[in-house]
């Protein structure tokens, strides 16, 4: 029996809708090993936005099923994963009902052992919340792109990265994008790290919404006839639930719910394996990116810590006090989790004055630097600057932090 | 999952449990007569290794009973997964032998559309079975949304809803599926509103094959649940509705049990089974072939 159009796999072309001769997307693409997809092919620079990244990051990020629910900012990626899928690249894909619904799909699409996508923004994040946070603890890798947007209310559509703060002690992989080519870029790696078996995780790929994934910029991208190769089902910390493997009278999910300390033991060291889990994660991360962290001019006296757009924003700064004869260290985050807490230690040691400027009202990095650097460096770390709500940080503004900094510890 | 790969090797056939060489020897893992669906008998329960025994459930409950017949109608419970969520029925069910895919409460059918469309990339030439199982509350409450639109999408799976008609796990609040006027926890002046009426619902979203019983009838309740998941498998989403009462919020007497399943039956949970055409012209497909190899023997 036919399968039903646009809602099934399996199909042929005649189902699709498609000539008898179609050959999908996908089949046209040959895996490559990603080492030589991250480092070795050619790669060719074009002039395109965030989610159009996305996109094309997608393409060749040979992705089984894509689960979509529109929230701006983050709509018209997921619209381009639909295009991919009927462009024959991307397998399977639908639109949820919601968030809840679709991220409980997406952990039942990862639990069957295939490579799983899904994406969101803000308010979308936190509807969604008690599906994302249980997927770790599932052992689900699967990949989500997040538009950060402002969490409601009052009602906006605009960029800040406050719930990047709730996914940060979920043990879920974390990396934050400064730009259109960490876009591109990190979703290829992230899906690579958290396929391992030592990993076996969920990863999210934050982006600041509108100012990157809205705007061009030049991204690098290796030749479309190249492809991940597919995620290995066999491969896993925990099986898939494929019913592939003998019975046993107990299940993966187990239901570990009984008030006695035997319950309690398996939960707290089932926790403790996915937070080593995420640690584990950082040699990977390390082999596709080169590295968690980016150091620009080392021994610095003054340093920024940044992530994200802020990153951007920090560079142009540190570019204008170069032209003023001062040089100013910037260590730029890529991996939120697992946190690069000693190559930050490393790269600002001997820093005088370490300033973070964050697009949140928490100043949740801020945070995040004091507690690895506590009681291990002499330098004072700045809370901010810090904007939110939509607004743009302008490099003046991370220029006269600099200077009050610079009055008030000599 | 290949039966090969459940047969045990004999050199280390001496040191698996009993409990699994039985299941593979006189289980529904091996009792194929060469057909390629499973072929127990209700009738013969107890002569054979059921796939679920041991439950911590209260004694004399009903939904037991209505999980061990679900489990035997399974036509192939090697490549079936269940989804389950919060609520009495999964204490059982994470004790078959059949992988539980246990999720956060009331996201049964969203897990299982991505589960059920992921196995169907991942085994292109493998019919895999999904079946979820789950109360009155994880289902017309909580798990409305995520019901109500995998049915609309014509998800390939089979919902079975335990009902209950009470939230029973949690200490007997009254669900969706209560009777109106019924006084329970949180509803101390009687329940507001009727029961839901799900199989309504399920004929409007246009599910291919919806019924609803009470486990009465042994042999029906496996039928049923057979016919359910054939026609997920090849045709569209199917949902089983069964009485499964709660002996212990209702205060049913352990013994009289059975005796309240056929008054309720009668009163107004009779079997009923609402078929779409298309569904129909593929169950007396399968169901002939099927009389037509018996009559050939």
């Amino acid at each position: 029996m036919a399968n039903v159009v646009g809602s099934s796999v399996c199909r042929t072309a005649v189902d699709e809708g498609k000539p008898a001769d179609w050959v999908p997307g996908g089949e046209k693409q040959t895996a490559v090993d990603p080492m030589k997809m991250f480092h070795e092919l050619p790669r060719e620079q074009l002039f395109i936005t965030g989610s159009e990244a996305a996109r094309e990051s997608m393409r060749r990020a040979n992705i089984d099923i894509a689960i979509a629910y529109p929230i701006t900012p983050q709509s018209e990626s997921m619209q381009q994963a639909g295009y991919l899928y009927d462009e024959g690249y991307i397998k399977e894909y639908y639109r949820a009902e919601e968030e809840i619904g679709t991220f409980s799909a997406i952990s039942g699409a990862s639990r069957a052992g295939v490579r799983s996508l899904t994406a969101t923004s803000g308010p979308g994040l936190m509807r969604g919340m008690e599906a994302i946070s249980s997927w770790p603890g599932a052992r689900t890798p699967i990949i989500m792109l997040n538009m950060c947007r402002v969490i409601n209310t009052p009602l906006a559509i605009q960029p800040d990265n406050i719930e990047m703060s709730f996914m940060l002690n979920t043990g879920i992989l974390m990396l934050h994008a400064e730009n259109q080519q960490d876009f591109y870029d990190f979703p290829l790696a992230a899906i690579c790290a958290s396929e391992q078996v030592d990993v076996t995780l969920p990863a999210v790929v934050s982006v600041d919404g509108f100012f990157c994934t809205h705007a061009r910029g030049p991204v690098k991208v290796t030749p479309e006839e190249y492809k991940l190769p597919p995620r290995d089902g066999w491969r896993s910390a925990v099986p898939a639930m494929d019913n592939e493997n003998p019975p046993a009278r107990i299940s993966r999910d187990a239901p570990i719910q009984k008030s006695n300390f035997i319950s309690y033991h398996m939960h707290s060291s089932w926790q403790q394996e996915v937070f080593a889990a995420v640690e584990r994660s950082a040699k990977y991360f390390r082999k596709y990116l080169g590295s968690l962290v980016e150091v620009v001019n080392p021994g610095a006296e003054d340093f920024i810590v940044a992530s994200g757009c802020a990153v951007s924003q920090a560079r142009e700064a540190v570019r204008q006090e170069g032209e003023k004869g001062r040089k100013v260290g910037l260590v730029k985050i890529k991996t939120i989790r697992p946190f690069p807490t000693e190559e930050i230690y490393e790269a600002v040691k001997d820093a005088k004055r370490i300033l973070i400027p964050e697009f949140n009202q928490a100043g949740w990095l801020h945070k995040e630097v004091c507690s690895v650097l506590y009681g291990r460096t002499k330098g004072v770390i700045k809370n901010g600057p810090r904007v939110y709500g939509g607004m743009t940080m302008p490099t003046e503004m991370i220029l006269e932090w600099l200077e009050e900094f610079r009055k008030e510890v000599k | 999952m290949s039966l090969e790969t459940l047969r045990p090797s004999p050199a280390f056939k001496d040191v698996l449990p009993v409990e699994y060489k039985d299941l593979v020897e006189h289980g529904p893992y091996n009792n194929r007569n060469g057909k390629e669906t499973q072929s127990v008998k209700v009738t013969d329960m107890g002569k054979f290794k059921e796939v679920i025994e041991e439950h911590p459930m209260c004694a004399g409950c009903a939904m037991t009973l209505f999980i061990r017949l679900t489990y035997i109608g399974m036509p192939n419970p090697e490549h079936t997964i269940v989804v389950g969520t919060a609520g009495c029925g999964r204490l059982a069910i994470s004790q078959a032998s059949v992988p539980f895919i246990y999720g956060n409460y009331g996201d049964t059918n969203a897990v299982a559309s991505g589960l059920k469309r992921g196995l169907e990339v991942r085994f292109p030439n493998q019919k895999k079975d999904v079946v979820v199982m789950a109360g009155d509350g994880g289902l017309i409450d909580i798990g409305f949304q995520g019901m109500m639109h995998s049915w609309f999408r014509k998800e390939k799976f089979t919902t079975i809803m335990l009902d209950n008609e009470v939230y029973g796990n949690t200490g007997g609040q009254e669900s969706g599926m209560t009777n109106h006027g019924k006084v329970l926890k949180m509803a101390p002046r009687g329940k507001f509103g009727d029961k839901v009426d799900a199989l309504g619902l399920a004929k409007v979203a246009g599910v291919d094959y919806i019924a609803r019983l009470a486990p009465t009838n042994p042999a029906r309740v496996a039928r049923t649940v057979r016919r359910a998941i054939m026609v997920a498998r090849e045709v569209g989403h199917s949902y089983i509705q069964a009485y499964t009462s709660c002996n212990i919020e209702y205060s049913i007497p352990t013994p009289d049990v059975m005796k309240d399943a056929f008054e309720i039956e009668k009163e107004r949970y009779g079997f009923e089974e609402i078929i779409s055409p298309a569904a129909k012209e593929y169950l007396d497909e399968v169901e002939k072939k099927a009389k037509k190899k018996k009559s050939d023997r």
